[in-house]
């Protein structure tokens, strides 16, 4: 069964100081089955992030409808964890306490929070920061503070809006590989966006190519490349070449 | 090696010295200059009392040693619990309604188009204004002096609610609705939080008008306090006298704002590592 429906979703903003209105997304349909990592891959502009913030709830479309585990998206929910682009977190909590805020939420007690946010500190490698303040730390740790943020809730999904695009590329490459490698064992669907073809072939297993304004999609790519993937290796670059001729097609077809 | 470590030490103290003597230079050469100018006699000495004779004054004012300020001698403390009383009722009575409402306007849209207009149209009457209505509603007592107070610092802390909220991260927003959130807890525990850097803003700027309000409100309408004995003492020509209530209100004003600062600090020390006011040196 698909964990993720997403059925002719079509985005219109309207731009007010120009006075006319711009299509974002026009008749997306995708199915995404469950512990699927889908990676939705294409240019800036192209309303990537948009069907993200629809899924997640936080924005409404034009037609069409999304469903995740079989209930129609309506508001944003604890049922679907989100990672912000930017860390996004409280800057007047600590790092435990901003792990922890789904529960307190809740209204689990202090104790049990701290107790159940540290698994997931040391989870995603924070051990010794948890009374730090996020202004006291990188990006990629506040970063790592986004993730334990969304996995403490147990959601059946968690939607990802480009979170390394701010961190160098060690760091990025580090966080890949965790990301990876939480994805493993703890299994789960996760809708991660992207611009990088690098990015979106290391991590999905489901590569959703989409086309610029109005964002329809390209082509699905299914990658069962083992991990860790060689990124020197051959069926690596094979299929970066098939996603970058995609990408290539569909952006001469827009000059023309 | 003793005497060594010693040395640095003393040598790290230097600068705290330094720096204390800088803050006194100047009020010091001014009060010498105000003396020496005093005593010089080109004026009456009761139309420019030197800050010896203030500095006296304000003795007998608190203490009670010689009378010179007759029936105030020994009365300051009653009366500066007057004042500060009232500044501290009407201010927190601002800081609740402020906030609060602040908080209702900056958030719903409704309340904003219903309630704002109202509420812009009656700041900009300056709260002395208000006093002839005082007097008839409340008397001659604390209740005119705690409305003007009221007035006058509700204003701002409104103000600065209102733009706390406007300006929080509607990322922050989406976060918290994301882990679900109800719209109370999302006030309470992302909103107000997120805004009281500029509530905190609000409510130094109130203190500083209460305090203006209680001093106008005790000339006028009520007969206790520091700014009542400022106005009786100039009808009898002390002018020592109003220069000790000065004095008194200056000082309790900047005793009050530092108390708000303090909490500011302690409720903001988030802030530290990203601000200007939390660097070093």
């Amino acid at each position: 069964m698909a964990e993720i429906s997403i059925e002719g979703i079509s985005k219109t903003f309207h731009d007010k100081s120009r006075g006319r209105d711009v299509a974002a997304l026009d008749d997306i349909n995708l199915s995404i089955a469950s512990n699927d990592f889908v990676c939705l891959l294409g240019p800036s502009g192209c309303g990537k992030s948009t069907l993200l913030n629809i899924i997640a709830g936080f924005e409404k479309p034009t037609r069409g409808r999304v469903s995740v585990d079989g209930k129609f998206v309506e508001t944003p929910g604890a049922d679907r964890g989100v990672v912000f682009q930017q860390p996004t977190l409280m800057p007047w909590l600590t790092v435990s306490e901003n792990i922890a805020f789904h529960l307190k939420l809740k209204g689990v007690g202090k104790a049990e929070r701290r107790e159940r946010a540290q698994a997931f500190i040391d989870l995603v490698g924070l051990k010794g920061f948890e009374a730090h303040y996020p202004a006291e730390l990188s990006g990629g740790m506040n970063q790592r503070v986004g993730i334990a943020r969304a996995l403490i809730m147990n959601p059946r999904v968690i939607l990802m809006d480009e979170p390394f695009a701010a961190l160098d590329a060690q760091t990025k490459s580090e966080m890949q590989e965790e990301l990876v490698g939480i994805w493993q064992r703890h299994r789960g669907t996760i809708v991660f966006v992207t611009h990088s073809v690098d990015e979106a072939l290391v991590l999905g297993n489901k590569i959703v190519v989409m086309t610029r304004r109005p964002g329809r999609i390209r082509d699905l790519v299914e990658f069962d490349l083992p991990r860790p993937r060689d990124v020197t290796g051959a069926e690596f670059n094979d299929m970066k070449r098939y996603v970058l001729n995609l990408i290539k097609e569909v952006a001469t077809k827009e000059a023309a | 090696m003793s005497s060594a470590i010693e040395l640095t030490g003393r040598i790290a103290a230097l600068p705290k010295l330094g720096r204390r003597f800088d803050r006194i230079i100047v009020p010091a050469l001014l009060l010498a200059g105000w003396e020496a100018f005093a005593r010089a006699g080109f004026l009456p000495p009761a139309l420019l009392p030197a800050p010896s004779a203030v500095l006296h004054a304000l003795a007998d004012w608190i203490f009670g040693i010689d009378q010179t300020t007759q029936s105030y001698s020994a009365h300051w403390l009653h009366d500066a619990y007057s004042s500060a009383w009232r500044v501290a009722t009407g201010f927190a009575i601002a800081a609740l309604a402020g906030i609060a409402l602040g908080t209702t306007i900056g958030w719903w849209r409704t309340a904003e188009a219903t309630l704002e207009p109202t509420l812009q149209m009656l700041r900009p009457i300056p709260p002395v204004s208000w006093i002839p209505l005082a007097i008839i509603w409340f008397g001659i007592a604390d209740k005119p002096a705690i409305f003007l107070v009221f007035l006058g610092a509700f204003f701002p802390i409104l103000m600065n609610t209102i733009h706390g909220v406007k300006a929080v991260d509607r990322n922050l927003i989406r976060a918290g609705a994301m882990m679900g959130a109800s719209e109370r807890q999302m006030l309470w525990h992302i909103v107000l939080p997120a805004a009281l850097p500029s509530i905190f803003a609000g409510l130094r700027i109130a203190i500083g008008s209460a305090w203006m309000l209680t001093v106008t409100a005790e000339m006028v309408a009520v007969k206790s306090g520091l700014g009542y004995v400022l106005w009786d003492s100039y009808y009898f020509l002390r002018y020592d006298i109003v220069l000790a209530a000065m004095i008194s209100i200056g000082v309790l004003g900047f005793a009050s704002d530092l108390l708000i600062k303090q909490l500011m600090n302690a409720v903001l020390h988030w802030q530290k590592a990203t601000t200007v006011a939390g660097r070093g040196g």
